[in-house]
């Protein structure tokens, strides 16, 4: 039962963290030049990743849904479906996972390293709550620049279904755009959203807590950089199904 | 001995940490306006008493208190407006690697007061011409040696006026010249500013320069004190090895362990 108490004392100290971290949000908030930064350092930073991962994505959708689509002889169903399937499902999971692997970890151990060398200790002595100058700044970028980056992953992940389904396999360009529009509605939209900006929540708030709670050796800040990675994708892929279970 | 109350008051201080005593019984003052220096062999402390002394962390039992106040006692507010009358000096600097020295220094001024840019700018500039480092205000910290990275310290410990600054072991690992300007600064700093000064070190030479009054810490308790003169006379074995230097003595120089014989013939069987 020890794995059981630990995980629950641990819940426990990520939601206390959680709290302390929205409390000095609120007061981050009036330095707009220090989260646009983390915006960039979080957001800016990992959109090739984010575009290519959208493309490659996208003409693999192509490729598999209208040979799928062709067995049933609905091939007029391709933009639809890969429209759905990546609003909803692909862009805001694929995404987070790609912003814990590449956003997720930096944050980690550049928070890590700022402990190890007592900088943390040294703000905290200079009376600057740490908190609300490091980790506040940049859980608000993360949870800012996920959503963005789901839209931006979405938007070329369709282009990559019609480059390789319209394109190359031969499907209609006017039904495929015609069926996308009837067929995607706010909704939809509203479900890739509310996704993204929990999966942007979930990311952000373990990678500083690792971050923040990173051993002060080498091997600490490599051990946060590595569960990072690994709750990340856990929380990510469990939230995805309860998230998708409410709205369904 | 003046009877203005001392700035810190340490009174029968206890703490442990994971069972292993650091504090047994300790007590010591320190006066307004003085350069208190704290000794002792690696590991007696010293760091967790700077610790204890700033609020990071809290005793177990025993009074410390902070221009007459309880640390223990206060809340995060009032520990923050505790701290920023205190400077600290790290031992490695703990400058902020993404800021130039000329931020740095401002950091804590930024953070706490609200100046015109060319006010912040001239008190930035003098606080680094005072540490002789005016010309390196555009540097990274990254570009500088371990020496400059101290005296960047030292400016953005005292940017903010402190009424104490306490630095801890600022001389390891600098050369004899470092050294020299650290021990310097320290003396003028507490001359001309006024400022009280805690120096936690464990260079007897250095410190024997500087310090008005000396504490001598060993089995988590204050084994001499007294004046730089009075430690150097002072009676008891510990005392005597930790200013001679000697290898071995109370403080043992081979970490506790079983018989050396029996451990090599367990080792062949």
């Amino acid at each position: 039962m020890s794995w059981l108490t630990e995980g629950v004392r641990k819940l426990g100290a990520v939601g206390l963290f959680l709290l302390r971290v929205l409390g000095q949000s609120v007061l981050a908030m009036g330095r707009p030049r220090s989260i646009a930064m983390q915006i960039y350092n979080t957001g800016s930073r990992s959109l090739v990743i984010v575009m290519l991962s959208g493309l490659f994505l996208g003409m693999v959708l192509g490729l598999q849904l209208f040979d799928l689509l062709q067995r049933f002889g609905s091939t007029s169903a391709l933009g639809e479906a890969s429209a759905l399937a990546l609003i909803k499902e692909l862009g805001p999971v694929i995404t987070a996972l790609l912003f814990a692997g590449r956003a997720g970890t930096a944050l980690a151990s550049e928070i890590g390293l700022m402990g190890a060398t007592d900088q943390l200790a040294a703000m905290d002595m200079m009376a600057v709550d740490p908190v609300r100058h490091v980790v506040a700044p940049r859980f608000i970028g993360g949870l800012i620049a996920l959503p963005l980056l789901t839209a931006i992953f979405d938007c070329i992940g369709i282009y990559g279904t019609q480059l390789v389904g319209v394109g190359m396999m031969g499907a209609e360009s006017g039904t495929f755009w015609s069926q996308m529009q009837g067929a995607v509605g706010v909704h939809d939209v509203y479900e890739g959203i509310i996704k993204s900006l929990v999966f942007g929540a979930l990311c952000s708030l373990i990678a500083v807590y690792e971050g923040f709670h990173a051993q002060a050796t080498a091997e600490g800040v490599g051990l946060a950089t590595t569960r990072t990675v690994v709750n990340s994708a856990v929380m990510i892929l469990l939230f995805d199904y309860v998230l998708t279970a409410v709205f369904l | 001995m003046s009877t203005e109350p001392p700035v810190v008051r340490v009174q029968d201080l206890h703490y442990a940490i994971g069972g292993r005593p650091i504090f047994a019984g300790l007590s010591l003052q320190v006066r307004r306006g003085s350069i208190t220096a704290v000794m002792g062999p690696s590991g007696t402390g010293k760091t967790t008493l700077l610790r204890l002394i700033m609020g990071q962390t809290r005793a177990d039992s025993g009074q410390l208190s902070v221009f007459g106040e309880q640390v223990d006692r206060l809340s995060r507010e009032q520990l923050y407006a505790l701290r920023q009358r205190i400077g600290l000096l790290f031992q490695n600097g703990a400058l902020l690697t993404d800021l130039s020295v000329f931020e740095n220094v401002a950091f804590p001024v930024r953070e706490h007061a609200r100046l015109p840019e060319s006010v912040l700018r001239e008190l930035v500039l003098m606080k680094l011409q005072a540490v002789g480092l005016r010309g390196a205000a555009t540097l990274m910290p990254s570009e500088l040696s371990g020496g400059m990275a101290r005296r960047v310290a030292l400016a953005r410990a005292i940017v903010m006026d402190p009424e104490v600054l306490i630095y801890d072991e600022p001389f390891v690992g600098l050369d004899p010249i470092s050294m020299g300007v650290i021990c310097r600064l320290i003396q003028s700093l507490n001359q001309t500013l006024g400022i009280t000064s805690i120096v936690v070190s464990h260079d007897v030479h250095e410190i024997g320069m500087i310090a008005h009054y000396s504490y001598l810490l060993s089995g988590g308790k204050v084994v001499a004190e007294g004046t730089p003169e009075q430690l150097a006379g002072a009676s008891g074995e510990v005392v005597h090895q930790f200013m001679s230097g000697s290898p071995d003595g109370p403080v043992p120089f081979h970490y506790p362990a079983g018989d050396y014989y029996q451990q090599l013939i367990e080792r062949e069987r």
